[in-house]
């Protein structure tokens, strides 16, 4: 059949608009590749717990509001006199029940990743406005080298770990950084 | 052997590096106002001060002190305003059991010496972390402000 310019307009706006649909749903995904091993990562509760954009952190892979009420205070480092330090010393009590790492704290609300999908959070990652001013190399760092992130992947206890070993994390952290942080 | 300072005064204590710090004070020091309770730093008898801060002496083993300066419940009344929650727990009679209140006292001092004004809300923030299963919180909130109110 001969398309008049009518059905042929109409096709068109059908494809776009499937074409934009399917571009939504992938968003959902990061658009680069490299970028997706991470916010899987990323997103997992060891990190998340603590990078919430709530006036408290969360606890377990439930995510359940921490016990004990306790808040973010001023300072991401809990209430003037109750801590996190109060409890979280610097390393796991023995019988793992009680995690534990340098600095225990929050991440500054900036830096809440609660509620992003992966290409937003990518985004959010690299902006030095809400990222404390960390280039590329410097997110590196703090995601190989920091004592508390390194705990992510030894957590004590039966918590879940995240879903990439962390020297795989940290290769797909250096494909990532080397490709300039494709979002 | 760890050199630990405790109320003022060094110590030496013959210890595992992992004891908790709870278990040296009550054990090798004899000092046995702070309390066990739940030996998980959920419940916050065992409250001590750590370079000021409070802290679960439970879960803090004895490797991790250092030089800091301890503090516990047996001298809290040398500090003016430990002194005047010591007072306004008997005055008002917050105690039931007893068994939390050390901690209880540790947590409303340094309360009260950081804030000597605190709104209901510094209160629950500042105490949330210590239970009381006799279930004082009315009377432990009175006090602070009795205090707050009259002698701050």
């Amino acid at each position: 059949m001969k398309l008049n310019f009518a059905h042929r307009a109409r096709l068109v706006l059908a494809f776009t608009i499937i074409g934009a649909a399917s571009l939504t749903t992938q968003n959902v995904h990061a658009q680069s590749p490299l970028f997706q091993p991470l916010y899987e990562v990323l997103t997992h509760p060891r990190c998340m717990n603590c990078h919430t954009i709530t006036d408290f952190p969360r606890q377990g892979d439930e995510r359940r509001r921490h016990a004990q009420l306790v808040v973010r205070g001023a300072d991401n480092h809990g209430a003037p006199t109750l801590q996190c330090s109060a409890c979280h010393q610097d390393e796991n009590v023995i019988d793992g029940a009680v995690p534990g790492a340098p600095h225990w704290g929050l991440a500054p609300l900036s830096m809440g990743w609660e509620g992003l999908n992966a290409r937003e959070l990518c985004l959010v990652l690299k902006d030095t406005s809400k990222n404390g001013n960390r280039s590329l190399q410097d997110l590196f760092l703090h995601m190989s080298e920091d004592e508390l992130v390194l705990w992510g992947w030894t957590p004590g206890g039966n918590r879940t770990t995240p879903p990439l070993s962390q020297p795989d994390f940290v290769k797909a952290l250096q494909a990532w950084v080397s490709a300039g942080g494709p979002c | 052997m760890f050199n630990i300072r405790v109320n003022g005064v060094a110590r030496t204590v013959d210890a595992v590096e992992d004891k908790p710090l709870l278990w040296v004070l009550r054990e090798n020091l004899k000092l046995t106002g702070t309390k066990f309770g739940c030996g998980q730093a959920l419940c916050g008898s065992c409250t001590v001060y750590v370079d000021g801060q409070p802290t679960r002496s439970c879960v803090m083993p004895i490797k991790a002190v250092g030089d800091k300066d301890i503090r516990t419940i047996e001298d809290i009344s040398n500090e003016h305003i430990g002194n005047l929650v010591q007072q306004a727990w008997q005055e008002l009679n917050v105690p039931q059991c007893g068994y939390c209140q050390s901690g209880q006292i540790m947590a409303a001092t340094a309360l009260l010496i950081d804030n000597p004004s605190p709104t209901d809300q510094d209160i629950d923030k500042a105490m949330s972390g210590n239970i009381c299963r006799c279930g004082t919180y009315p009377r432990i909130r009175k006090a602070i402000h009795k205090i707050a109110t009259e002698q701050l």
